[in-house]
């Protein structure tokens, strides 16, 4: 086989198609390098067998920081460094609340983002392999990685025909 | 298994195909812009330039180019921040609160609310900085930065320091809200493009291959965001009604401004989306995504958020007179019955009666109807805003000072730009950006639409 990485690509029309071929290829043992979709499929991560993401927990680390910055921020400034009663309130009040929620709201959104673009390799300089243009217009495209698998190409079209694609190209990438 | 329900109607008309959709919204931004678009563009570019040439004359000779006066010292500045505050609600409650109910109607006019909501904040924005006088120094005087007097902090038991941080958070948070959904429309435009737009697009689309990975952490993400959107846009009107609610001056010293300033707000952006799509929708002739069902939902906000509002107006009216309080009463009474009378009555027949219309189908499913409604309304909430602030400020405590506010030139010029800024963002979002997200709509077109709807009829009626 020539250098490079060498793929089968299989293009399927239905995501209900799409769903039951995910099911099919694995129980025949192929192992699927990724499925590329023009819109959310749901319950595709379940059938490729993704675990569930972990980024809910990045968002409440980040909101919880900027809950904790916040009123630090606060105490040390109207309480701390420059003490000063304003308006007959205490040095630390319930006035807090407004600025300590809507900077928790801006870390935890902006650190889930960020954490989401740096998991997922996003970033506007980035080159994605593109295993057919349609997957991102029409068809949902499946990705099998020929070095991943033991089985021989022909094994491998046979199994991507039969679970319902429409067409099997093959695909290779420089690097 | 999916469940269609026979009695629900098609969210996407007109038998699309994925194919289709793609080449529906793509080929706007693909097309060369057309004489309509170029004339549009050119009526809000003069817009921009009159306005800015009033809001260059403000910000060299200071804000005393304004009418206000020692009595009347917020006046159509604040009318304006508050009225595009509220206008932007709209873009969040479609794309976050409708999305955690599920309302999947949404998708057809998300995108353009939510650009909406960032220019119309953009626009809210400006008026308290260029209200500052010396917007130049305003960096200190709003944000908590280490100065030259030994560090004299920020006071954060102020509101309009809260408003501060409330608007920033809230402009910031939509606008990455706004981006997260365009990434894989930018991709589907990147894969369709070539030469320079390629180049273009693919760094807007960072890098999106539309992996189920992606997309699986992708609808987290999203889900995330609007659950935190969720509060945080009432929690931006509210802080802007505390501007007023936390002050001693009658007429805005009352607890029930944050909801009813939320109401309003919500009232006034669908308004406002109405006014956009209905627009958009004909210039794109885009009939099968923006029906006329979306319409009539869309109205159906507007009639309810409308009777909110009436029923704040009311229980003001009540409480002001239920307080004993000799000032409140009068705030209310000069409001209603003094100089400014005409102003509360444009409000009153705009905002409390135009909406009740919304009762008869025919008028709710009305295009020309919907459209005509949709600007009394913001009509309307603009009066609303400044009734509150300039009835309750032009007869205060002393007879002697009493005054009326006479707007100048530079204060409708100032109004003016921000308009120009508005449409002329807009109109740059509707020619290069996808006006309607693609990926959201493919995602429904197998349970709402109307092709599916006849493939399942017949393949049922097979299995049979």
């Amino acid at each position: 086989m020539d250098s490079g990485k060498n793929y089968l690509v299989g293009i399927y029309e239905d995501e209900d198609v799409l769903l039951a071929a995910v099911k099919k290829v694995r129980s025949s043992g192929v192992k699927i390098h990724e499925v590329f979709s023009p819109y959310p499929v749901h319950g595709l991560d379940e059938a490729l067998g993704y675990k569930r993401t972990r980024l809910p927990i990045a968002a409440f680390m980040f909101g919880f920081l900027g809950t904790l910055l916040a009123l630090i921020m606060q105490t040390y400034m109207l309480a701390i460094d420059w003490p000063m009663i304003i308006g007959g309130k205490n040095y630390t009040s319930v006035t807090y609340v407004p600025v300590t929620f809507e900077m928790t709201v801006l870390l935890s959104a902006f650190g889930m983002v960020g954490t989401f673009l740096v998991v997922s390799n996003m970033k506007p300089w980035a080159k994605p392999r593109i295993f057919d243009l349609r997957s991102t217009d029409d068809k949902h495209v499946m990705a099998v990685d020929l070095d991943e698998n033991s089985q021989s190409p022909e094994e491998i079209t046979n199994v991507l025909n039969e679970s319902g694609a429409s067409e099997v190209n093959s695909k290779q990438f420089e690097d | 298994m999916q469940v269609v329900s026979p009695v629900r109607e098609p969210l996407v008309t007109g038998k699309k195909t994925y194919h289709d959709v793609t080449n529906d919204i793509c080929g706007r931004v693909e097309e060369k812009p057309s004489k309509s678009w170029l004339l549009a563009m050119a009526v809000s570019l003069t817009a921009l330039a009159a306005g800015g040439w009033a809001l260059g004359e403000t910000l060299w000779e200071g804000i005393g180019m304004w009418g206000l006066n020692r009595t009347v010292g917020w006046a159509w500045d604040i009318t304006n921040f508050v009225w595009w505050v509220g206008i932007g609600h709209a873009g969040t409650l479609i794309s976050a609160i409708l999305l955690l109910f599920r309302q999947k109607w949404r998708m057809s006019i998300n995108r353009a609310a939510e650009a909406m909501t960032i220019f119309a904040v953009i626009c809210a924005a400006m008026f308290p900085i260029v209200h500052m006088g010396r917007p130049w120094l305003g960096f200190y005087w709003a944000l908590p930065l280490p100065n030259t007097f030994g560090s004299l902090w920020v006071n954060f038991h102020s509101p309009l320091l809260w408003d501060v941080f409330a608007i920033s958070t809230y402009f910031s948070v939509s606008l990455v809200f706004w981006y997260m959904g365009l990434i894989p429309d930018f991709a589907t435009i990147r894969d369709r493009a070539k030469g320079i737009s390629k180049v273009i697009y693919g760094a807007l689309s960072f890098g999106w291959d539309g992996a189920a990975r992606t997309w699986s952490r992708y609808e987290t993400v999203s889900l995330i965001l609007a659950g935190l959107a969720t509060p945080l846009v009432l929690s931006v009107h509210t802080i802007v009604s505390f501007d007023f609610a936390t002050s001693v001056i009658p007429g805005w010293h009352t607890t029930i401004f944050p909801p009813y300033f939320v109401a309003g707000a919500i009232f006034s952006g669908f308004a406002m989306v109405m006014t956009l799509m209905l627009v958009t929708r004909k210039v794109y002739k885009l009939e099968d995504y923006i029906t006329i069902k979306h319409i009539e939902l869309m109205n159906i906000i507007v009639m309810v958020t409308g009777s909110i509002v009436g029923v704040a107006y009311i229980t003001e009216l009540f409480m002001a007179w239920y307080s004993g309080v000799e000032y409140e009463q009068y705030a209310f009474l000069n409001r209603t019955s003094g100089p400014y009378a005409w102003a509360y009555a444009m409000m009153m027949t705009c905002n409390v009666v135009s909406p009740q219309l919304f009762w008869f189908k025919k008028i709710r499913t009305s295009i020309t109807a919907s459209f005509v409604l949709s600007i009394v309304v913001n009509v309307g909430m603009w009066f609303e805003r400044f009734v509150i602030i300039v009835t309750s400020l032009h007869r205060d405590y002393l007879p002697s000072s009493w005054a009326m506010f006479h707007p100048t030139l530079y204060d409708i010029g100032v109004y003016l730009f921000t308009f120009g800024f508005f449409f002329t963002a807009f109109f740059l979002f509707a020619k290069f950006f996808p006006v309607i997200n693609i990926a959201e709509i493919k995602s429904i077109l197998k349970s709402d639409s109307e092709k599916t709807a006849t493939v399942k009829t017949v393949a049922e009626n097979v299995n049979e």
